[in-house]
C-alpha cells in the first residue's frame, strides 16, 4: 500500500497538480497584501504555497538519484536557512532597504548560477533553442540583478558613497556592454559551444553592466532602482521557468515581474521622472549626508528652540508630521511617536504626511512608523493630506527636504520642477528639523527654509524630538 | 514543442494576474509588498533542486549548492522579514479609545486595544 502511495506521489501528474496548488496559494496570498488586516495571513499563505512547490519538487521520481544529491540539497538548504533566518530576525527596520536589496540580489544570483549549470550540462548535446535562449536571457538579467543589487546594498549600507558615481560616456559604455551581451547570446544560441564565451560574454559583461547601472544612481532615486531590480529578478526567474518548462516558476516569476514593474512606474511618477532618466544617473548633485553647519546663500533662516516648538505645537489644533529619510537615519521614529502621543494627550490632532518616495524604498516611512506603533490610519498619502495643509496650524518636517520643496511647484527652472510634493508651505507655520543647512540629495536649495513662517530646529532629529516632547509634557 | 505555446500563455496570463492583484496594494504596504514578492522570486530554488541530480562534476555541484543556498536565503529570509514587518502594522484602536473616552485615553498606550500585550 505504501509502495503504491509512493508511486502515486512521484507521478508527474501529481507533481503538476501540486504546482498548480502552489501558485494558486501564492496568488491568493499576494491578494491578501491589499489590506493591512489581511496581509499577515496573505504572506503566510504565500509561504505555504512556496513550501508546497519545494516539497513537490523534492518528491519527483529520480530527484535523489546520483551520488550525494540528498546531502548537497540539505547542505544548500541549511546554509541558506542559517544565513537567511538570523538576518531576517535581527535586521533593524531602518536597515530594511538594504535587506530587501540583498535578498533580491541573491535571487538574481541563483538564476545566473542555474543558467551556468544548465549551459554546462547541455554542452555539446542538442539543447532545444527555446530552452537555451531563455537560459541565456535569464543569465544576463539575473547577473545584472545580482551585481546591481550588490551596489544598491553597498550604497544603502554606506559602504559606498550614496552620491551618484559617474564615468564619462557612461551611457555609451552601458549600451556597448548590453550589445556585447546580446551578441554573445546570439553566437552561443546559434550553435557555438564555448564556455569561455558564456562566462566572459554573458556573466562577466552583465555583471559589469549591473555595477555600472546602479553606481550613478543617487540615494533618493533608490526606491525606483530597488523596485526595478526586483522586477528584473522576477522576470529572470520566469525565464528560468520557461527554460525548464516549470509552470510554478513561470507564474511566480512573472507575478514578481509585474509587481516590480508597477512599483517602478509608481515611484518614477512620484518623482516626475522617467525610468530611463533615473537610470542615466542622478542630478549629479551634492550628497544627502550632513556636512558642517555652513549656511547657504539665498536668504536668512530663522532658527528656533525646543521650548518654542513645544509651545507652538501644544496650542495647535492640528499638527501634521512630514517625515523623510532623515528620520530613518536618526532612528527617530519612536521619539516621534512619543511626541505624537504627548500632543494627543493635550487634545491636538496629529496626522502624518507620507510622500510616496520619502526614504530609500517604496513605503519606507510606513514601515518605520509601524515599528514605532503608529496606527496606520494616521498615515496619510500625499493626495489625501495636501488639501488638509491649509487647515493645519503647524507642520513638522522631520528630515525631509526635496519632497517638501515648493520650488517643484513654483520655479519652472528647478531640476525638480513638476515633482508632486507635500504642500507643507500652505500650513499656518512650518518647523523643519534638520541636522544642518546642507541641501538634500538633489543639491537644490529649498526656498521653504527661508519663508517667514518657517522656523528651523537644528540638531539630531531624535534628540530634538525628545527635547520637544519633554517640553510638551512639562507645559 | 508546442508546450512552448502553453508556457508562453501561462506567462502572459500570470503577468495580467500579477498586474491586477498588485495594483490594488496601498502605499502603506509597499515595503512588505516588495519583500513579499522578493520571497516569491526565490522560486528559482526549484531550478537548483531540479538540476542537482542531473549535475556532474565538482564545479556544477558547487554552483548548484550556492544557487540553492541563495534561493533559500531569498525565500526564507523574504517571508520571515515580511511577516515581521506586517506584524507591526496596527490599526488605531478606535473603539477602545472611544469607550474609555476623554483625553487621557490618548496619553497612555492603549493596552486594551492590543490584546497581544505591550509592544517590545
Amino acid at each position: 500500500m505504501t509502495g503504491l502511495a509512493t508511486v502515486f506521489f512521484q507521478t508527474l501528474d501529481f507533481i503538476d497538480a501540486a504546482y498548480i496548488v502552489a501558485f494558486g496559494l501564492m496568488i491568493y496570498g499576494m491578494s491578501g497584501l491589499t489590506g493591512p488586516r489581511t496581509a499577515v495571513r496573505g504572506n503566510q499563505i504565500a509561504a505555504v504555497g512556496m513550501a508546497v512547490a519545494v516539497i513537490a519538487t523534492l518528491l519527483r521520481k529520480g530527484e535523489f538519484d546520483g551520488s550525494g544529491t540528498v546531502i548537497l540539497i540539505i547542505v544548500g538548504l541549511a546554509i541558506g536557512t542559517a544565513v537567511g533566518v538570523p538576518a531576517a530576525r535581527n535586521v533593524k527596520m531602518t536597515a530594511m532597504p538594504q535587506m530587501v536589496a540583498l535578498f533580491n540580489g541573491v535571487g538574481g544570483g541563483a538564476v545566473a548560477l542555474i543558467a551556468w549549470v544548465e549551459y554546462r550540462h547541455h554542452f555539446g548535446s542538442d539543447w532545444p533553442l527555446r530552452a537555451e535562449g531563455f537560459e541565456l536571457f535569464g543569465a544576463i538579467v539575473g547577473s545584472i540583478s545580482f551585481w546591481g543589487s550588490g551596489v544598491a546594498f553597498a550604497k544603502l549600507q554606506e559602504i559606498l558613497p550614496g552620491r551618484p558615481i559617474k564615468l564619462p560616456g557612461q551611457a555609451l559604455i552601458n549600451a556597448a556592454l548590453l550589445v556585447i551581451a546580446i551578441v554573445s547570446a546570439v553566437i552561443l544560441a546559434s550553435g557555438t559551444h564555448s564556455q569561455l564565451l558564456f562566462i566572459v560574454g554573458i556573466l562577466l559583461v552583465s555583471a559589469l553592466l549591473g555595477l555600472l547601472l546602479v553606481l550613478p544612481i543617487g540615494g533618493a532615486d533608490m526606491p525606483v532602482v530597488i523596485s526595478l531590480l526586483n522586477a528584473l529578478t522576477g522576470v529572470s526567474a520566469a525565464a528560468t521557468g520557461l527554460a525548464l518548462s516549470n509552470p510554478v516558476m513561470i507564474v511566480a516569476g512573472m507575478i514578481v515581474g509585474a509587481s516590480g514593474t508597477i512599483l517602478t512606474d509608481q515611484m518614477a511618477k512620484a518623482m516626475n521622472r522617467s525610468v530611463p532618466s533615473i537610470i542615466a544617473g542622478g542630478f549629479g548633485g551634492a550628497v544627502a549626508a550632513p556636512t558642517g553647519g555652513a549656511g547657504e546663500s539665498g536668504g536668512t533662516v530663522r532658527s528656533t528652540s525646543p521650548s518654542d516648538v513645544a509651545i507652538q505645537l501644544s496650542y495647535a489644533r492640528q499638527v501634521v508630521i512630514a517625515p523623510g529619510y532623515g528620520m530613518a537615519v536618526a532612528q527617530a521614529q519612536h521619539a516621534v511617536r512619543e511626541l505624537e502621543r504627548a500632543l494627543e494627550a493635550k487634545g491636538v490632532t496629529v496626522k502624518y504626511a507620507i510622500h510616496p518616495v520619502a526614504g530609500r524604498m517604496p513605503g519606507h516611512m510606513n514601515v518605520l512608523l509601524a515599528e514605532a506603533d503608529v496606527p496606520y490610519d494616521l498615515l496619510r498619502e500625499m493626495d489625501d493630506i495636501n488639501p488638509e495643509f491649509s487647515r493645519t496650524d503647524v507642520t513638522l518636517v522631520i528630515g525631509a527636504n526635496d519632497v517638501t520643496n515648493p520650488a517643484a511647484k513654483n520655479e519652472p527652472g528647478s531640476p525638480i520642477y513638476g515633482m508632486p510634493i507635500l504642500e507643507v508651505d500652505r500650513s499656518g507655520s512650518v518647523i523643519v528639523l534638520k541636522r544642518s543647512m546642507a541641501s538634500g540629495f538633489a543639491g537644490i536649495d529649498n526656498p521653504l527654509f527661508y519663508e517667514p513662517k518657517t522656523a528651523m530646529l537644528f540638531g539630531d532629529a531624535k534628540t530634538s524630538v525628545s527635547e520637544v516632547t519633554a517640553e510638551v509634557k512639562a507645559l | 514543442m508546442d508546450s512552448l505555446v502553453t508556457d508562453l500563455a501561462i506567462l502572459v496570463l500570470a503577468g495580467f494576474v500579477g498586474y491586477a492583484v498588485i495594483s490594488k496594494v496601498p502605499n502603506t504596504l509597499h515595503t512588505p509588498l516588495m519583500s513579499g514578492t522578493n520571497a516569491i522570486h526565490g522560486i528559482v530554488i526549484l531550478g537548483g533542486l531540479l538540476l542537482m541530480s542531473e549535475s556532474s562534476g565538482v564545479l556544477e555541484k558547487v554552483l548548484l549548492v550556492i544557487a540553492v543556498a541563495f534561493g533559500t536565503i531569498n525565500v526564507v529570509g523574504g517571508f520571515l522579514v515580511t511577516d515581521r514587518m506586517l506584524g507591526m502594522f496596527k490599526a488605531k484602536p478606535d473603539s477602545a479609545r472611544a469607550e474609555s473616552g476623554g483625553e487621557s485615553a490618548g496619553a497612555d498606550s492603549p493596552a486594551d486595544g492590543s490584546s497581544k500585550g505591550p509592544p517590545s
